[in-house]
């Protein structure tokens, strides 16, 4: 990775005894999409805020751009935010809305206007220059903050639950059009959500973050079908855990005890312990296991529940395991039949404790 | 027996406001009375008093003592209670309920203390009788109104609007003239307008605090002190007169405003 944008090291935060930020470090490079996931409390709301200037932490450091940014007010910070409620100024047209930091800066009328268009423009929004923030649709305001806050040209711009307003539909049309315009613009993005369908479409970093810590990080896909914590492995969609032991390491082999039998998976880093296997349901196939796949032996199908564009069933493996599939939604899996079950290696997660 | 209680309930309603408004109906009524006394028959209409008043230089001039003095002292207690609630606002904690506190409490204290305390504290530092001290006087009991009304506006709405101004690089003086001030616009023109109707017509503060320069109210006061005058009556159905275009305004500030935003 090239010089990163923002790094971040030993961060915490308390509020009096109550410490919602244990010792983050964190570095994202130039044109990275991270998101930050988790529940609420988590501390993702937190961390955005510091890196906006708008808390300062207990301790630790944050560097934008190279600078020391740790203590400097969000107003000289190469940074903007897109509030979760936009915060657009409502007495103001948009267009001046969008100047308004330009303003600020010093720019001269008809150049901040000329500067407003055009970023209204990339948005997508140049005909409402002369409406008022109220005239405008959810979608339309969303899109007239980040006008707002691109503006600037930030080297970093943040988004605190961009979209949580907007309904189903709009979110995800409005998630397509936030990417476009991230890849576009080449900023380095940090977007707060608990979404995780939101989190995985847009992030090249997906950040689970729980009580304060960052959980798991990585490539969303990986997160996602190979999380590295329980907690990563639950809080996003439906997963079956299996209780497992690592009972040997040679190399980057791992030799794993579970009830199903023991499994030999390429995990560099794996270490000796008590640990779980994942398999996320669309990936758990039906079938005597082919050379080269996990087996995950035999059972009978407890459940069985036709969900539109696919099947959910839940076997009930010979040794005791209860394990969610998704399959085809045509895919006759009666109660009670026999089956056999297998997952490709990479789909199969090793999580440690 | 519905009939019946719908009757009572309109009985009672018209003795209330009867009550309420009667007096003032008989004030504005006389004043357009042609004779010289206020009392029935009436003999108008006539705009005789009303000439009477705007011709005595006494009236006209105690009239704009009246208004400068509503103007000055309003503006700088919204000013002063803008400021206070732009502050409180940021106050966490015990400081800032007691900061609080103490800027509603005077609204809990008679005009006729204040009013005495002043006249002693002026005497005291040596400020003479004079409109400047009855400006200060209305400002002591307009300021906890305003900060009260300003402080109940001060939302985590304005507070996220700072927070995008200052983001975006707005000074402090900056996030309060072009964001702060134009969203709380209905709100501070509603403290403005309710400051200056107390004001316009206040009279014991005003009555302590003068000698000779005096406002409206005490030449009022003055005038009533000789007996009935159909006079008096006009002056103050003027005084009302101003008193209802001014709160008429203040709520055409504060809910035809709300009511386009929310469109």
């Amino acid at each position: 990775m090239s010089t990163p944008v923002v790094s971040i090291s030993g961060l915490s935060h308390s509020y009096g005894a109550l410490t919602v930020l244990h010792e983050l470090s964190l570095d994202i490079g130039p044109g990275e999409y991270v998101v930050l996931l988790g529940p609420s409390g988590s501390g993702k709301t937190t961390l955005l805020s510091i890196l906006g200037g708008f808390l300062q932490p207990t301790r630790g450091q944050v560097l934008i751009g190279g600078r020391d940014c740790t203590r400097m007010p969000p107003a000289r910070r190469p940074t903007t935010t897109v509030f979760q409620d936009y915060a657009l100024f409502p007495h103001m047209s948009v267009g001046a809305n969008v100047a308004f930091g330009p303003r600020m800066n010093g720019v001269n009328r008809a150049e901040r206007a000329r500067q407003a268009r055009e970023t209204l423009a990339l948005v997508g929004l140049e005909q409402a220059f002369d409406k008022k923030p109220h005239q405008l649709s959810g979608g339309q305001r969303q899109r007239v903050a980040l006008a707002r806050a691109l503006v600037m040209k930030p080297k970093l711009l943040l988004l605190d639950e961009p979209l949580g307003a907007l309904d189903l539909g709009l979110r995800r049309q409005m998630q397509d059009e936030l990417k476009g315009i991230q890849k576009r613009v080449g900023t380095a993005f940090v977007h707060v959500t608990h979404d995780q369908e939101e989190a995985m479409a847009l992030a090249d970093l997906l950040l689970v973050m729980q009580d304060g810590r960052i959980v798991d990080q990585g490539d969303p896909e990986r997160v996602y079908t190979r999380p590295s914590t329980r907690f990563s492995a639950t809080f996003m969609g439906e997963n079956t855990l299996i209780e497992a032991e690592v009972t040997g390491v040679e190399g980057s082999l791992a030799m794993i005890k579970t009830p199903l039998g023991t499994l030999r998976l390429d995990r560099p880093g794996a270490r000796l312990g008590k640990a779980a296997i994942t398999v996320r349901p669309e990936n758990m196939r039906l079938g005597a296991a082919p050379a080269g796949t996990v087996s995950f032996g035999a059972g009978t199908i407890a459940e069985s529940v036709f969900q539109g564009s696919y099947r959910k069933a839940v076997v009930q493996s010979d040794s005791g395991q209860h394990i969610v599939l998704k399959l085809a939604a045509d895919e006759p899996a009666g109660i009670g039949s026999r089956v056999e079950l297998h997952a490709e290696p990479r789909h199969v997660g090793l999580l440690p404790g | 027996m519905k009939r019946l209680i719908d009757l009572l309930a309109g009985l009672y309603a018209l003795l209330a406001y009867g009550f309420i408004y009667l007096p003032i109906v008989v004030l504005v009524l006389f004043s357009f009375q042609a004779s010289r006394f206020p009392l029935p028959p009436f003999t108008g209409p006539s705009l005789r008093w009303y000439g009477e008043v705007l011709g005595d230089a006494k009236f006209t001039h105690a009239m704009l003592n009246s208004a400068v003095l509503g103007v000055v002292s309003s503006a700088v207690a919204v000013l002063l209670g803008f400021l206070a609630a732009y502050g409180c606002a940021r106050m966490r904690g015990g400081m800032g309920n007691t900061v609080r506190a103490l800027l509603i409490a005077p609204l809990s204290v008679s005009y006729l203390i204040i009013g005495m305390g002043l006249v002693v504290l002026f005497n005291a530092v040596g400020v003479p009788k004079s409109l400047f001290a009855v400006g200060v006087g209305h400002v002591v009991i307009n300021l906890p109104l305003c900060f009260a009304i300003l402080y109940s506006q001060m939302n985590d709405n304005i507070i996220r609007l700072e927070q995008a101004a200052r983001d975006l690089g707005a000074k402090e003086w900056q996030v309060l003239a072009l964001v702060v001030a134009p969203v709380l616009w209905p709100a501070l023109v509603a403290s403005f307008v309710l400051s200056l109707t107390l004001s316009w017509d206040e009279f014991l503060i005003a009555f302590l605090l003068t000698r000779f320069e005096t406002t409206l109210p005490v030449e009022i006061w003055t005038l009533l002190r000789s007996g009935l005058n159909p006079k008096a009556n006009a002056i103050g159905a003027i005084v009302f007169g101003v008193s209802v275009v001014m709160v008429v305004l203040a709520e055409l500030a504060i809910f035809g405003r709300g009511k386009k935003q929310k469109s």
